[in-house]
Order: structure tokens, then sequence, then C-alpha cells
């Protein structure tokens, strides 16, 4: 992993997050107040535009300042949230030296760690932790295994999918007492759709390469 | 959509430039990181007070900032949080040594971006969360109640205190009681289209009402076909009495807020209702607060919020006040 690397996979999540706005911010306008897509989208063209700026910086260098824009330039939870997950990464130990698989891994789960933190959100509440909690659980089962990388990558895409999808029935079944939770049944959560994507995204493409 | 509007990018930024040269005897407007404070220096051992959210509610909270109210207020983007660095620029701006107190409404992006402003802010501060919203336990956006129309009250009261030498731990336990005597419930009868989106947030018949929403044009309790005025403003009170317990004779504010697209004369009719339902249950209104102050940009609708109030609370909401939204006694 390298600044570059993030740069390129920044690239490519903003054409799919593009592709798939429209969806997410339906889902976000039945339950929510509609401003996720547009957050995400602010902060992937922030992050784009990074590029000539921090190329060439070492990675914990490249991470905090990414953190930094994300943190500043989005606003909202998601904001809040992923610039947590930069800064945080960008505290893992050792990213002076070559990242391999299993560090890359290790960064991961130290970002979706600090998110869970902040955000204080477990499984089961409908929001993008659904996803990110089983994806952090499976990397960390892959970093220490001897695993095929691709396989475990086609696995972390299916799981990131299958907790997208379970968002939608989970207000009900959570039995809140609100009106509101019955309403919300029947919508995938925002939040969990566009995490699925941004994961999807990552995984294909380091599968194809 | 139509809105008086340049460049969608450039919507905040255009705004908040009109709201400092409109206002320059009280506050100035600071951009990147946007914040807005009092024109005057905080004056030494006075504790500051810092408050914000997604733009969009104006005057909230930008109109509250001067003189026995707020010291600062950071705008994020429509309906969005700002960010940490606008609440530790602000903070460092304002902070006269006395401490910093965050007013903060009880949404999950608010939380967590006033949570990580107040990390990174070295000075003494603290943080009081407002959810006096009866509607929902829980919505999508929130854990817990939301915080809507009563922090302009826990704004205007706590400010007072402030103003007149209350320490940190003082004003925040003001502001905890207030936020805790008071119930808000509010009932749309259109949508808002925030620039960004250029579409309404959400669709809803001609005859038909949301019972419930929240400030962004989030879901409430329920859709129904919209009812007489005394219908509708007997259902918000029951749930804000249900919530509230009040007794018979006990002394309340009665605050009739407009969401931005209806009329004065409408809200002053609901506070017409409002005061005979009232009467009935023999509860006394001693103070009043009519018009539009906690908005969800152009929304037809309106909230209703009680406050009830002992001698401190009435003692601080009579203090003088002056802000481009609220003036009074000065």
């Amino acid at each position: 992993m390298s600044v570059s690397f993030l740069i390129s996979q920044a690239k490519n999540i903003q054409i799919v997050i593009d592709e798939n706005a429209a969806e997410i911010e339906a889902l976000d306008q039945n339950i929510g107040d509609g401003d996720h897509i547009f957050n995400v989208q602010r902060g992937l063209k922030l992050v784009v535009e990074l590029e000539n700026d921090i190329k060439n910086l070492p990675l914990q260098k490249g991470l905090n300042m990414i953190a930094m824009k994300v943190l500043s330039g989005i606003g909202g939870s998601s904001g809040a949230l992923f610039g947590t997950f930069f800064m945080s990464m960008a505290k893992t130990p050792d990213l002076d030296k070559n990242i391999d698989f299993n560090k890359a891994c290790e960064m991961v789960i130290t970002g979706i760690n600090a998110m869970k933190e902040r955000g204080k959100a477990d499984i089961g509440e409908k929001t993008m932790m659904d996803v990110l909690i089983p994806v952090s659980e499976k990397l960390n089962e892959l970093k220490s295994s001897n695993a095929d990388m691709k396989e475990g990558l086609s696995e972390i895409i299916k799981i990131a999918e299958d907790r997208m999808l379970s968002t939608k029935d989970m207000l009900a079944t959570k039995g809140r007492a609100s009106f509101l939770g019955e309403r919300a049944k029947g919508h995938i959560d925002p939040g969990a759709r566009s995490s699925q994507l941004i994961i999807d995204t990552i995984c294909k493409s380091l599968i194809n390469k | 959509m139509k809105k008086f509007i340049n460049n969608v990018d450039d919507f905040l930024k255009e705004s908040l430039s009109g709201f400092g040269k409109a206002h320059s005897d009280i506050i100035k407007v600071n951009f990147e990181p946007n914040f807005i404070s009092r024109k005057t220096k905080t004056k030494e051992g006075k504790v500051s007070l810092i408050s914000g959210g997604g733009s969009g509610h104006e005057p909230m909270h930008g109109g509250f900032v001067g003189h026995g109210m707020l010291d600062a207020a950071c705008p994020g983007f429509v309906f969005s949080a700002p960010t940490p660095d606008q609440m530790q620029a602000a903070a460092e701006h304002v902070d006269s040594g006395a401490g910093v107190l965050f007013i903060v409404k009880n949404y999950s992006g608010d939380i967590m971006n006033f949570q990580m402003g107040a990390e990174m802010y070295s000075g003494k501060n603290d943080s009081i969360i407002t959810n006096d919203d009866v509607a929902v336990e829980d919505s999508t956006f929130t854990t817990g109640r939301r915080g809507v129309a009563a922090t302009v009250l826990v704004e205007k009261i706590v400010g007072s205190l402030a103003e007149n030498g209350g320490s940190l731990e003082e004003c925040k336990k003001l502001g905890e009681k207030v936020n805790k005597n008071s119930g808000t419930m509010g009932v749309a009868f259109t949508s808002c289209t925030v620039p960004a989106a250029g579409k309404p947030t959400f669709d809803i018949g001609n005859d038909e009402m949301e019972f419930g929403v929240g400030i962004h044009g989030e879901p409430g309790r329920k859709r129904e076909k919209i009812q007489p005025s005394k219908k509708i403003v007997n259902n918000m009170l029951e749930a804000i009495l249900d919530d509230l317990k009040l007794q018979k004779n006990e002394k309340t504010l009665l605050f009739i807020n407009g969401m931005g697209g209806t009329p004065l004369t409408e809200l002053y009719l609901v506070y017409d209702d409002a005061c005979e339902i009232l009467k009935s249950k023999g509860i006394e209104i001693t103070r009043s607060l009519v018009g539009n102050y906690c908005t969800s940009l152009e929304m037809q609708g309106a909230s209703v919020t009680l406050l009830k109030c002992d001698e401190e609370i009435l003692k601080n909401w009579d203090a003088p006040v002056h802000t481009a939204a609220m003036r009074w006694g000065m």
C-alpha cells in the first residue's frame, strides 16, 4: 500500500459512487435527511484533488493529510467517521516499512475499530457499521491465516453485500418502539450501501490486478 | 427548484457573507474555517458559549450570536454537521480563559464532530446535548431523541447566566435543566429542498401532513390527513404534556416556532389554539415566543415547545439580549 495506491482507489470509488448516487440519495431520503451521498462525493473529490500534494509523501504523512482533508471538508457523520478512519490508519505502527497484505489488513482493522468507537455503533443498528464490522472481522481472520488472498477478497465482497442487504429489515427486527422504526423497515441503510460499494470496488481491483 | 442561488457550491459562502454585512454591528463572519463570532472580544472571566450545526435552520445558530446569548456559531453545509476544525478555531477565537461550553443538538453527525472539535481544543471545555423532541425516541439519525427548537431557549437562558458571570459548571447545569424541562413536537405540511439535492427531500400529498417531523424533513411519528388547526395543536400538546408530566398551575413558556414556509399569521393562530387548550388543562403560560427561529429551509409547518419555568429560568429568559434574531431589554 502506498499513497498513490490510495489515490487510484479513490478515483475508482468515485466512478462507482457517482454511478450509484441516485440510488443512495433515494435511500437516504426514505429514512434520513438526504445529505449522505453529497458528503461521500465531496470527500472523494477532495481526496482525488490532493493527488499532486501528497503522491510522493510517505504513507503515514499522506494518510494524515487525507484525514485532515476529509475531516475538515466533508461534515456530517461521514466526515467524522471517515476522518477518524484515516487518522487511525495513520497510527498503525511500522508504516515506514514495506506494507504487505497482512499489514494492510491491520491498518483497515485499526481504522474500522476507531470508527466503531467514534460512532458508538455496533452491528444491528442499521448503519455503515453493519457492513464494516463483519468485513473487519474477516480481515482479521485472513491476516493470521495462510489463505489465498484473492479467495479471501471474494469472500469479503460477499460478506459486504449480504450485510448491506441485511440492513433492510433491521429496525423492525430490533423492535424499536417508535413509528419511525416501523416505517424505516424495507429500506437499506444508505451508509451501509455506500460502504459496501467502496469495499466491493477495492476488492475487485485487487483481485483483477 | 426555485431558489435565490447563483451557484450551488457558493450557496453557503454567499449567504454567510450577506449575514456578516447585514449585522456588522453585532457579529463578524470568519471564513475557512467558517464561524460567526461576536464583533467584540469575550470579556475576561466570562464563559464562552459555542453552538453550531448544519445550515438551513436560520436564524439558528448564527442569528443568536451576540450579547446575552452565544459567543460563536459554527455553520456546516446545509443540513450537514460542521467540522471539528471549525469548533476548534471558534473556541480558540472566543475563549477568554473561563472555558467554553458547546451546545449541541442530538444528531449523530453533530455529536461526533463537536466531540472531535472538543478533543482538538486544548482549553477547558464542556458540552450540553439538547434532545427536546418528543416525537421519536430513536430516529435514523440519532440515538435517543432529537435536539430541535428548545435549543433556542437553552442558548438564550444559559447565555444570560454566562453573561452574568456563571461558571462553566453552573452554565452546564442550567442548560441541562432547561433541556430536561422542555418538550417539542413538530408538524410539516410540505417538504423542503436542499440546494445540493435540487429536489424535495420527501413527497407529501396536498392533503397530508407529517406528524412529528424532524428539522431536516426526516420522518416523524406518522403521515396523516390534514386536520383543523385546533385538532393538530391539541395532538402536539398532548404528546408534549404526556412527556413533561406537567402539574396544574405550573408556569410555562410557550414557544411556537415556524419551519420557514408558514406565515406568522398562521403561527399566531397556532398560539391562540395552544393558549386555549393549555388554559383548559389549567397550565399557566407566563412567557411566549412566536416566530421562525429554528427552521427547515422553506418547509411549511410549525413546532410547539413548552418549557417548564422556575424563577432561575424566568430571570435568565427576561435578561437583556442583543443578537441578529432576538433582541430585548437593550
